[in-house]
């Protein structure tokens, strides 16, 4: 922890007792990502407790799986983490294919991990921007939202959707790439390279933001695995585990021969350390500076990897496959399949009775479990971490409430 | 840890808990007695060789047709299945627990089934377990807060049960 000096506000206002205060922030807060209620009692400045009230959003797609066949359910994917709809889709169509014992074609293979972390990097990127915005900075929003659009394009034109995608399905994908695209790709990496610089100068060495997010909500690793956090909440606090490297082979095997380290902080260092800025002195370990850290060095190592998706795809001839049919029948039984999703790990589990529709579907959401931590986080914080803690979580709150 | 050494250690320390399982299935699941399951994933967290540190997620699946015709085709009875999936951090290896309870406590309909709440064991699974409740109807006792997470609280019903009715109005909002 930084150490508290005399005029740190939180030592004023210890002085001042006041009456406890409920306040109640959303679900039409802007900071709060989405229609997530937070009810925060104070004690003047400092909050002694935070609830968070989800479920503004709850529309049961588990429900509605159970009505239809499991490619149909593959559009309600897209709906729950909508900035990383890719994610998703691969989440629940690897799920299936578990079950299903079905492999997927060497091409498609790669042609995934290249969408997958073209979806990684938006993801990011929004992250990034909306974590500004939270701080009170408006610019970063801007400079990401341009690189991001960008993304968006190149996937309109691979899949017809700038946001609900639905192109990674069960047995593929919808279609394969259109000429040229893979050129248009490379040529956005290229111009994005030099980008993440400015993005270091306006965020991640930026005094003020170094100052809100330094030592603020920090999570030992303890607290972070029991209560379930994944992805860059879990890697912020130190934890060396990554889906795409440590989850089942049906996942792992899609990033085999690539090469890529997990983006975490291992005996003071992160990996390539050199070509980032250094961590400044304030930050601890497990602080929102971390998580926001560990989501800047994910940019790069998925472009690294989509570099490398790139090479192999178009080095690989061999056909693409076609989809399951809509009404593929799927084999009795049951599979749980996580996958490594921008916001944490997605689970998916599916229960199949023979038919060609799901007995019982499940989305174990990466988000919900992060949140889930915040009342942990904020406890004795000022009013104004809260913005900062609950942005540094990155969550959803269409994956939260499903 | 998928071999069999590890059920016999489970069966040595806690006798009688385990009532079922299927280590070479897709994911390697045991079957727990529900009065037994606080103490087997307290033995699974502290005890155990691997230490199951992360609990993912809790499922409820109702097994309920509600269609009689095809109700008299099916082989298995009416119940509530819950799916416990865990995770080991250090040693990268899941266990998934699954637990049968009746679909109403005494099959008097209204009557919540109960099993002991987990959130003793791994506090990430408060809000598990409120959601359970809230969609599929299942009572933990010993739960810090067991209220309705998703759903508003005064809703009526569990959706997630296969014969759940969708109410007709809300307060004013058509349903249907």
């Amino acid at each position: 922890m930084a150490q508290l000096i005399d005029d740190d506000p939180r030592i004023i206002e210890f002085d001042v007792r006041t009456d406890e205060m409920l306040v109640n922030m959303g679900p039409q807060h802007p900071s709060t990502h989405g229609v997530l209620r937070l009810v925060l009692r104070t004690d003047g400045e400092i909050v002694s407790e935070v609830e968070p009230h989800i479920g503004y959003l709850h529309r049961c797609a588990e429900k509605i799986g159970e009505n239809l066949t499991a490619r149909q359910w593959i559009p309600y994917t897209d709906r729950m983490d909508y900035l990383a709809a890719m994610n998703m889709n691969l989440g629940w169509s690897l799920a299936v294919e578990k079950l299903m014992q079905y492999q997927v074609s060497e091409r498609a293979r790669h042609l995934r991990v290249l969408i997958a972390e073209m979806g990684r990097i938006a993801s990011h990127l929004v992250g990034m921007g909306a974590y500004g915005l939270d701080l009170g900075t408006f610019s970063p929003f801007l400079y990401a939202f341009r690189e991001r659009e960008k993304i968006l394009d190149l996937f309109e034109e691979a899949c017809g959707a700038r946001l609900t995608y639905s192109y990674i399905t069960v047995g593929g994908l919808t279609a394969d790439l259109p000429p040229g695209w893979l050129r248009k790709c490379e040529e956005f990496l290229d111009q994005f390279e030099p980008v993440i610089q400015e993005y270091h100068s306006l965020l991640t060495t930026n005094a003020i933001f170094v100052k809100r997010t330094a030592a603020i909500g920090v999570m030992s690793p303890e607290l972070a695995i029991e209560y379930g956090c994944s992805g860059p909440v879990l890697r912020g606090s130190g934890v060396d585990q990554d889906m795409r490297r440590d989850g089942e082979s049906i996942y792992t095997a899609m990033y085999d021969g690539y090469a890529f380290e997990v983006a975490v902080m291992k005996n003071g260092h992160y990996p390539r350390d050199h070509a980032y800025p250094p961590v400044p002195t304030d930050a601890v370990l497990g602080d929102c500076w971390h998580r926001f850290f560990v989501r800047m060095l994910e940019v790069v190592q998925s472009m690294d990897l989509v570099r490398q998706a790139i090479d192999r795809y178009s080095a690989c001839k061999g056909p693409l496959g076609e989809p399951v049919k809509l009404t593929e029948k799927i084999p009795a039984g049951d599979a749980y399949l996580e996958t490594e999703c921008p916001k944490g790990q997605m689970g998916f589990y599916l229960v199949s009775d023979g038919s060609a529709i799901p007995w019982r579907v499940r989305a174990r959401s990466s988000s919900f479990s992060n949140l889930a931590v915040t009342h942990e986080l904020c406890r004795g914080c000022l009013i104004a971490d809260v913005p900062a803690i609950v942005g540094s979580l990155d969550i959803v709150m269409g994956e939260i409430d499903r | 840890m998928r071999g069999p050494g590890f059920l016999e250690q489970l069966e040595q320390a806690l006798p009688g808990a385990v009532s079922g399982s299927r280590l070479d299935a897709l994911d390697p699941w045991i079957e727990v007695a529900p009065e037994r399951l606080v103490d087997v994933c307290r033995w699974l967290r502290e005890k155990s060789e691997v230490r199951f540190d992360a609990l993912e997620c809790i499922t409820a699946i109702d097994w309920f047709e509600p269609d009689p015709k095809k109700a008299a085709k099916v082989t298995w009875q009416p119940h509530t299945e819950l799916v416990y999936h865990l995770w080991s951090t250090a040693s990268r290896v899941s266990i998934v627990l699954k637990v049968k309870l009746p679909r109403w406590k005494g099959d008097v309909p209204g009557q919540l089934p109960e099993v002991g709440s987990v959130s003793g064991v791994w506090r990430g699974a408060n809000w598990h377990e409120r959601e359970v409740y809230d969609l599929s109807g299942v009572m933990f006792t010993g739960h810090p807060d067991l209220r309705r997470i998703l759903c508003p609280e005064d809703w009526e019903g569990y959706p997630l049960r296969k014969d759940y009715e969708q109410p007709i109005e809300y307060h004013g909002i058509r349903g249907r």
